[in-house]
């Protein structure tokens, strides 16, 4: 039996006082690309709402941060970094990266063939922001122009 | 293509394809220091570019986080406290030595 997170976390919240937890539930039917050359030839991109940045660069906020990383697909598991909202999330990442943030496993990927090849850089973002408008129209729009101007011919977005 | 791991969540937001692991939430990429878990995650994910047909179709992977089942009351618990941090809005660096590193490389400027 999976977890009902939507109706936990609802319940959970309501139980605090707070006013009602409004989930996101699109509307819109899926949007749908097929893919156009084989994954062995494919570009990859890599998107982690895990609030993931590189040693160097700026943390996250945790009032609704909008802004996103692009961190460079050469970076060591040993300098990737997390801030995000829901610390209490991070602690194995912190420890290992690779059960939230995939990068060392798509170089593995590509090392066997598997896929083409990986973007020259991989984003992150921080995964709670609580104005559902502000995603739709600023973290989406800035990540679509990214992925573009990337070339990929997909992208994975791990969620946390 | 997505991954996740809270399967109503990632349901409700229709991605155009997706697949579903049922671990605790930040393991959507595998079980930690476990590489061979997280190469069959990933590659199971990233395979779906190619063989699902369907715009929203998603696929449940097979693996199994362990033979408990506590950390699932945990996670679905109605009662108990908020477990967010507070709603800071300056950088929350995970080290204190990651603030001088931003700004070493001028990211950060304060």
């Amino acid at each position: 039996m999976t977890i009902g997170y939507m109706r936990a976390i609802a319940e959970r919240y309501k139980s605090l006082g707070y006013a009602p937890y409004r989930w996101f539930k699109a509307e819109d039917p899926p949007a749908w690309q097929p893919l156009a050359k084989p994954l062995s030839t494919a570009r990859i991109g890599m998107l982690s709402t895990s609030g993931a940045y590189a040693l160097g660069q700026v943390a996250y906020h945790y009032k609704d941060d909008t802004s996103f990383r692009q961190i460079p697909a050469t970076t060591a598991d040993r300098d990737l970094r997390f801030s995000h909202l829901t610390e209490n999330y991070l602690a194995d990442p912190r420890r290992d990266p690779g059960c939230i943030f995939p990068l060392r496993t798509l170089h593995t990927l590509v090392a066997e063939g598997f896929i083409g090849r990986l973007a020259d850089k991989v984003f992150s973002c921080m995964g709670a922001v609580y104005s559902q408008r502000r995603v739709r129209e600023e973290v989406a729009p800035a990540l679509l122009a990214a992925f573009k101007a990337q070339q990929v011919d997909a992208a994975l977005l791990v969620a946390m | 293509m997505c991954l996740g791991s809270a399967f109503d969540v990632v349901e409700s937001g229709r991605p155009p394809r997706a697949t579903l692991v049922d671990y605790p939430l930040g393991h959507s990429a595998g079980k930690p220091f476990d590489p061979t878990d997280q190469f069959g995650v990933i590659r199971a994910t990233l395979h779906g570019l190619e063989t699902m047909t369907q715009p929203g179709e998603i696929r449940v992977l097979p693996n199994c986080w362990d033979a408990h089942e506590e950390w699932r009351q945990d996670a679905a618990r109605t009662r108990g406290g908020d477990t967010r941090q507070p709603r800071d809005e300056t950088p929350q660096f995970q080290h204190a030595a990651d603030r001088e590193a931003a700004r070493s490389s001028g990211a950060l400027r304060d």
